[in-house]
């Protein structure tokens, strides 16, 4: 912090070697400084207390499941049987499938936006998905509850009469030749769950990957033009390579975003309780699902289990999105808006 | 990005002739466009989507089976692509295929994008119509609405305004700690400055639900508050703090620092500086994140589902009571298995995102400018407000007289 200087005395000492910089600070910027470390330190506990307060009242069904937690499906926490295998392994798929869909989408728009588009649409287009990522879950929720699930239908067969053979995609007991089979066996999937969850992540990481683009050197490529590249050429050996720090990471991001959503995804799949790994079939779960469905009636223990369960979801999200914010800031992009 | 400049010498050749006698092998040039599109290539695009257009009109109602407008499109687009690089390879070489391929590419991803966007926004306002159109959606709650009741009972007003409520309570405490957080990740340096801020970025994906439980074990069972508008406000509070921070943050960063260290130099302490120079410089920005915040916190369903509780009534008292929200209000209607009642759904979803437009549409009227950019308007009202500031130094220097007044008082007096 440089603040009011000293005068320097005469520059007669040849080799300074640092200065030493004196701040003469009031009293009214030491309380000023002392406010300012105090609000850093309250963001700071309440961040901290998140994840104290839910291991507290997590410990009793922890300390009463053991390592079972992690490996149980079923739950029933009255009867002491419960675990979150199936939600978690849940929760993974619905975001894994979120993130299929959502990076091509998101590199197609952050590309277009960084390369393609005429300058004056540019700012048009960066708030209209600055508005994607404002709009409430629950209206990405009612959308594909109330159109997705009924008009994908077509798809979700096509997919898995003819691509039964892919792990994860086949259903086992679907009958596409059988006019009776009921078709809710094609509804409420972690499929569509995972379609809607990536649009709410698109925007996520279209503007974290925007920004990393836009910030490719210009001489590079110009560089590139000038070696005879198409815009293509360009992108994919000047673009793309800056690029790919902002790229993963804003993955990360939304990785992190898909896990923790909990309404729009509550609103359209049908809960179901152990893994169901196929995922165009009717019934998945998640963490943040299984919570919103159960803690209404709650007896007090399976209170301390679902605490439990959102430690679980919790720890989960902060470490991918540690590694989200080093995997950035690593990156050239990171630097540039430091100025 | 990728318009190659104008050639300087063609420009010059075509507005003054002379440069060509002077070195007669150059002859005079008209300037040449530098767009990479050309008539052909419109041509070329038109006539590919043409072709498959057609194709796909074939193959889907005499080819294959059970064709909807879905599979119509698919194939129409897949052809259009195969069609297209077709016409591509026979005048250039694999490299422009794959230039032009990725283009369209490009563009249609966009281009799926916003009509992603558009149609889900559009979804709701469309299904929202029926609700809408009845004035007491706006004007009653649902208290005296059962579920078998037609549209014309009933309506939102109490989960309307336990969404402003609530987002009050969440922006009196999220906006000083937020704006005061930022403020210290940024003037101050050392580890725990940089700590605060890696915890904050993490936290800035905070799951939704995780916030409300948090509230939930902290607030309510711990220190006793029961499921009310207040505890509805503290969960949001907690999701939106990262987020108006890491926002904030981000802002304040590109205030110059030149600014900064002018005020400094010119003996204002600190806290002056950051009060007259830094967030004012900011305001923009740190406008647009407030209001984004806040549409973010206005949407969010689970943390209120946890401590706000449900009921039909309207309820103004923060301490207890039930204190639904629109996005709780159209998660539990739309749960119904009554049409009306998946009507008010949508219409409270409507009347939500219409919240959230106007929010996002102030924040961009308000904010949006760079730090340091002003308006015209603010420019004039910068200017009156330092002929003002002059007129009050001379008048002081005549009065006073006290020319040897040190740095830091004279930084107190300013107000």
């Amino acid at each position: 912090m440089t603040l009011v200087m000293a005068p320097v005395p005469a520059p007669a000492d040849p080799p300074e070697p640092a200065r030493r910089v004196r701040t003469a600070s009031s009293g009214a910027d030491r309380v000023f400084r002392l406010s300012l470390l105090a609000s850093g330190l309250t963001v700071l506990i309440i961040m901290g207390t998140i994840g104290l307060f839910l291991f507290y009242r997590g410990s009793q069904a922890l300390a009463d499941d053991g390592l079972k937690f992690l490996s149980t499906q079923a739950w029933e926490p009255d009867t002491h049987n419960f675990g979150i295998a199936t939600v978690i392994v849940g929760t993974l798929l619905i975001a894994i499938v979120a993130v299929i869909f959502a990076v091509p989408l998101a590199t197609g728009v952050a590309l277009y936006i960084s390369e393609y588009a005429p300058r004056r649409l540019r700012r048009t287009l960066i708030n209209m998905v600055d508005l994607m990522a404002a709009v409430p879950s629950v209206v990405y929720g009612l959308w594909g509850f109330y159109f997705l699930t009924e008009k994908i239908i077509p798809l979700v067969r096509f997919l898995s009469t003819y691509f039964r053979w892919i792990p994860l995609v086949g259903i086992h007991d679907a009958h596409p030749d059988d006019p009776l089979q009921a078709l809710t066996i094609y509804e409420n999937s972690t499929f569509i769950a995972g379609i809607v969850v990536a649009l709410m992540i698109m925007p996520i990481i279209c503007s974290v990957m925007r920004e990393s683009f836009t910030q490719a050197p210009i001489g590079e490529r110009e560089g590139a033009y000038a070696l005879g590249a198409t815009r293509w050429g360009m992108i994919r050996s000047v673009v793309l390579p800056f690029g790919k720090g902002g790229m993963i990471g804003g993955t990360m991001l939304g990785l992190g975003r898909a896990r923790g959503e909990t309404i729009a995804i509550y609103m359209i799949i049908s809960q179901v309780f152990q893994i169901q790994p196929e995922i165009l079939r009717s019934g998945a779960n998640t963490v943040s699902a299984l919570i919103a469905l159960r803690f209404e009636t709650a007896s007090p223990f399976e209170l301390s289990a679902l605490m439990a369960a959102g430690l679980a979801l919790f720890a989960l999200t902060l470490v991918v999105n540690f590694g989200a914010s080093a995997v950035i800031a690593r990156t050239r992009s990171g630097q540039l808006s430091d100025a | 990005m990728a318009t190659t400049p104008p050639y300087a010498a063609g420009r010059h050749a075509a507005a003054d002739p002379s440069p060509a006698q002077e070195f007669p092998g150059i002859a005079a040039e008209v300037r040449r466009s530098t767009s990479a599109r050309g008539q052909a290539d419109i041509i070329v695009i038109i006539g590919a989507a043409v072709a498959a257009l057609s194709l796909a009109a074939l193959l889907s109602t005499r080819v294959l089976p059970s064709a909807g407008p879905g599979s119509f499109l698919v194939v129409a687009y897949l052809a259009f692509l195969a069609l297209y690089g077709v016409l591509i390879s026979l005048q250039d070489d694999a490299r422009a295929v794959r230039d032009r391929l990725a283009s369209v590419v490009v563009h249609s991803l966009a281009a799926l994008a916003l009509i992603a966007l558009v149609f889900v926004v559009g979804f709701t306002f469309w299904r929202a119509r029926t609700a809408l159109g009845h004035l007491n959606f706006f004007f009653s709650d649902m208290q005296l609405a059962g579920p078998l009741d037609p549209l014309t009972v009933g309506g939102i007003v109490h989960a309307a305004t336990g969404t402003l409520i609530e987002i009050t309570i969440a922006l009196i405490i999220t906006v000083p700690l937020g704006l005061a957080g930022a403020v210290y990740l940024n003037e101050t340096r050392g580890p725990l400055a940089r700590f605060v801020r890696t915890v904050v970025e993490a936290m800035t994906a905070l799951p939704s639900i995780v916030a409300g439980l948090f509230i939930l074990a902290s607030a309510i069972l711990a220190l006793g508050l029961v499921k009310s508008g207040l505890a509805a406000g503290l969960a949001i509070s907690v999701m939106m703090l990262p987020i108006i921070i890491r926002a904030s943050d981000v802002v304040i960063r590109l205030v110059p620092g030149s600014l900064r260290e002018a005020s400094l130099a010119m003996g204002a302490s600190e806290l002056s500086t950051v009060w007259h120079v830094v967030l004012p410089t900011a305001r923009s920005g740190l406008t647009t994140a407030v209001l984004l915040g806040a549409a973010r916190g206005l949407g969010e369903t689970s943390p209120v589902l946890i401590t706000a509780g449900f009921g039909s009534g309207l309820n103004f008292n923060l301490f207890s009571g039930p204190m639904v929200s629109l996005p709780l209000a159209t998660f539990v209607f739309s749960r119904s298995p009554e049409k009306t009642m998946v009507a008010r759904g949508f219409g409270a979803a409507a009347v939500l995102m219409a919240l959230v437009l106007v929010l996002f549409a102030l924040a961009r009227v308000l904010g949006g400018r760079p730090a340091g950019e002003l308006s015209p308007r603010a420019q004039r009202k910068r200017a009156v407000q330092s002929q003002r500031d002059l007129a009050r130094f001379t008048d002081r220097e005549a009065t006073r007289r006290h020319p040897g007044a040190s740095a830091e008082s004279a930084s107190d007096a300013y107000p």
